[in-house]
């Protein structure tokens, strides 16, 4: 653990937001693009060592938000067939979908599991064969090679019994919806270290040129998080828009070519529905052809046209977007708390709205 | 006391299993749905583990606690001696000795006789460690399905010597906040334990009795004013609920948390705060600072609190917060777990 030590060091810290402090003469508006990245900048209090000049919004990458009401409403449903055995990340079960969550199918007696790896469930459809197992397939580009493997590995090993429900989003079309916004704010980004661990960073050339932001691949420690901010900070500075790597420890500019090969096998990019903001262009992934059989949407009959979701007055896609903050809301706190999520950001560890709820919710004062 | 969320429960709701993980949803169904059936005297009023009263002029304590962790056997122990640990703390956090268990069986159809053999052997070797008489019990068995194997509640009844009161009650401004060894290492080695998660550690649970610290700390004389152990909600969810309780706030130093680095480790992999995890054999001890090096002495003869060190002290700040010098140099409040962690802990 001394590695992680290394990163989390209070003098490399405060050297950093130093450095920070002295090269920042002019307002900036940043945008963390990962939640890792966020809950890490609101349970460390990064942003409070940052100059006044410099301000940071909150993104879109936190998979458990922006999965729509209408696959949760999907996993309910699935979840009530008493054939069925639903896995899922945990965070999953308290997000309310249009009526309710999976933790009231739980306690309804629906078999709604949680599992930690996409081949558990899979191992659990091979033990329990008279069943149907369904796997709640949702995240970014990181989780998509495990399910993808799991869905692969289902077929050769000729598991019929097993499906994914599947809600899997890309990050760089969500960079482009941010920029392409009439009121968007946002001049530079911190990349997701690890969505581009598994892809690379060469997809965000484009955007970089394209835009004229500054584009840094950033890891989630303190000290990874500083060191991001000041390059981003710098390429600003000095009117550059190029994408910098500062997670060099773990990210290669072409990525991890087994995981993205894996991932062009058992998916094909299409448009998602984003909650909160909407439908973005090839902005998912859905099971290819060959695949197709895997799909518990279609198994289930689920795959049709879907009610939209009422508005709750919750306002996570703005946040999402980097638009508003949670304090902006007026139901921070009072009408919607992690217990009583009125939207997602509040219920994931990796949700803006809950960083803040759980680190920050009274201000706590500057220490000497 | 009203942990922060003011919602009343509806006459739909059902019971979660995030009503049972220690954190706000448990204590409101407990404020709302438990403690109005409770009488307004006891301490159970102030939310302590048990409760001390005095019968024919001798001072007792007693307690009760269920177990139904899964699985039944980890690293570090087992249901059976949880059973007797568990309820020997919460006397223990009385400033009670214990003296005699209870103890109540639930078994279900199909269970393996060797495993619930397995199981008492460890439960009798371990008030045979706490010096505690098992003077009574009942044993129950259920249709296979309807129980999960074996749930034990073991009741406990312990003397009372000293004259103290023990209870956040007299928590005050100034007092040292002391910790009696590394946390997280119960919520580790069960979750380790566990089918699907595909980690391997050698991390052993920390299930232990804390009675004899605590009298010796009493025995020395030392003015403690509020003993808790720290169990599901860990670290984060004890004091915060003693914040509550009497309106002073918390001041703690991260850096002097102690955390094993294999724990640490594992929260990291899975996304969790150490400070949330479950303890079975730590305590916060809150006394005077000026007596506080010396309870660190008393602390530290023993085994199972080797490890004491202050991690911070009361003051009167804002009313019922838990703040957290960060080791990168800023602070953050710190808040129960909400929802469910890790059910079926302890």
């Amino acid at each position: 653990m001394k590695y992680l030590d290394d990163y989390r060091d209070a003098e490399t810290v405060r050297r950093l937001a130093d450095a920070i402090s002295r090269e920042v003469t002019r307002p900036w508006t940043l945008m963390e693009v990962c939640g890792g990245q966020t809950h890490s900048i609101v349970r460390f209090g990064l942003d409070t060592l940052l100059p006044d000049e410099l301000t940071l919004v909150h993104g879109p990458g936190c998979p458990v938000c922006v999965t729509p009401a209408h696959l949760i409403d999907a996993a309910i449903a699935i979840s009530h067939r008493p054939e069925v055995i639903l896995c899922s990340f945990g965070d999953m079960l308290r997000v309310p979908g249009s009526k309710d969550d999976l933790f009231r199918s739980k306690s309804e007696g629906a078999d709604v599991r949680v599992v930690y790896s996409p081949m558990d469930a899979l191992e659990l459809a091979v033990k329990n064969p008279e069943r149907e197992v369904v796997f709640f397939a949702v995240g970014f580009e990181t989780t998509a090679p495990a399910n993808a493997m799991a869905v692969h590995q289902a077929k050769a090993r000729g598991v019929r019994n097993f499906s994914i429900l599947c809600s899997h989003v890309l990050v760089p079309p969500a960079m482009t919806a941010v920029l392409d916004a009439p009121d968007n704010r946002v001049q530079g980004f911190l990349a997701a270290g690890h969505v581009c661990a598994v892809m690379g960073w060469e997809e965000y050339v484009p955007i970089a040129e394209r835009y004229g932001v500054p584009i840094v691949v950033t890891g989630f420690e303190p000290v990874d998080i500083l060191q991001g901010v000041l390059l981003c900070v710098r390429q600003l500075e000095s009117g550059r828009a190029e994408v910098e790597n500062q997670y060099a420890r773990w990210v290669r500019r072409e990525g991890n070519s087994p995981a993205q090969d894996i991932l062009s096998e058992v998916f094909q990019i299409i448009p998602r529905e984003w909650r909160g903001i909407g439908d973005i262009p090839c902005s998912g992934l859905g099971l290819s052809d060959a695949y197709a059989e895997y799909d518990a949407a279609r198994r289930f009959g689920l795959d049709g046209e879907h009610e939209p979701a009422p508005d709750s007055g919750c306002i996570s896609g703005l946040i999402l977007q980097g638009r508003k903050k949670p304090e902006d809301c007026p139901h921070f706190g009072t009408g919607c708390t992690p217990e009583r999520p009125m939207g997602a950001t509040m219920v994931s560890d990796e949700g803006a709205c809950a960083a803040y709820y759980r680190y920050r919710r009274t201000e706590p004062e500057v220490t000497a | 006391m009203n942990p922060s969320c003011p919602v009343p429960m509806d006459e739909k709701e059902t019971v979660q299993l995030s009503h049972g993980s220690g954190g706000v949803m448990m204590h409101r169904l407990l404020e709302q749905v438990i403690f109005p059936a409770l009488d307004d005297d006891t301490p159970s009023a102030s939310h302590h583990d048990g409760s001390v009263f005095t019968a024919d002029s001798a001072r007792l304590a007693f307690t009760t606690d269920s177990f139904v962790v899964r699985p039944r056997f980890f690293p570090g122990g087992d249901i059976g001696s949880l059973a007797v640990h568990g309820t020997v703390n919460d006397l223990a956090m009385c400033g009670a000795r214990p003296l005699s268990l209870s103890v109540g069986l639930i078994l279900e159809e199909g269970l393996p006789i060797e495993e619930l053999r397995r199981v008492m052997r460890s439960l009798r070797q371990a008030a045979d460690e706490a010096n505690v008489q098992i003077v009574t019990g009942d044993t129950k068995v259920v249709d296979r399905g309807k129980g999960d194997g074996i749930f034990i509640n073991t009741a406990g009844i312990g003397s009372v010597a000293h004259s103290l009161d023990i209870g956040s009650g007299t928590i005050s401004d100034g007092d040292a906040i002391l910790l009696s060894g590394d946390i997280g290492r119960h919520g580790i080695a069960v979750l380790a334990a566990r089918e699907g998660l595909a980690f391997e550690t050698t991390i052993e649970s920390d299930s232990a009795p804390l009675h004899e610290p605590v009298l010796a700390l009493i025995e020395a004389g030392l003015p403690v004013h509020c003993l808790r152990d720290l169990t599901r909600g860990g670290l984060a969810s004890a004091l915060k609920e003693l914040m509550l309780a009497t309106g002073l706030s918390a001041r703690i130093r991260e850096a002097d948390i102690p955390v094993e680095p294999q724990v640490r480790g594992a929260c990291e992999m899975l996304g969790l705060d150490p400070l949330h995890v479950a303890n079975e054999g730590r305590m916060i001890v809150v006394l005077p600072a000026d007596a506080a090096s010396e309870a660190l002495a008393v602390l530290q003869q023993f085994p199972v609190s080797q490890n004491a060190v202050q991690i911070g002290a009361i003051s009167a700040g804002q009313k019922g917060s838990v703040v957290l010098d960060s080791i990168v140099g800023t602070s953050r409040v710190v808040e129960m777990q909400h929802g469910e962690q890790l059910p079926r802990i302890c």
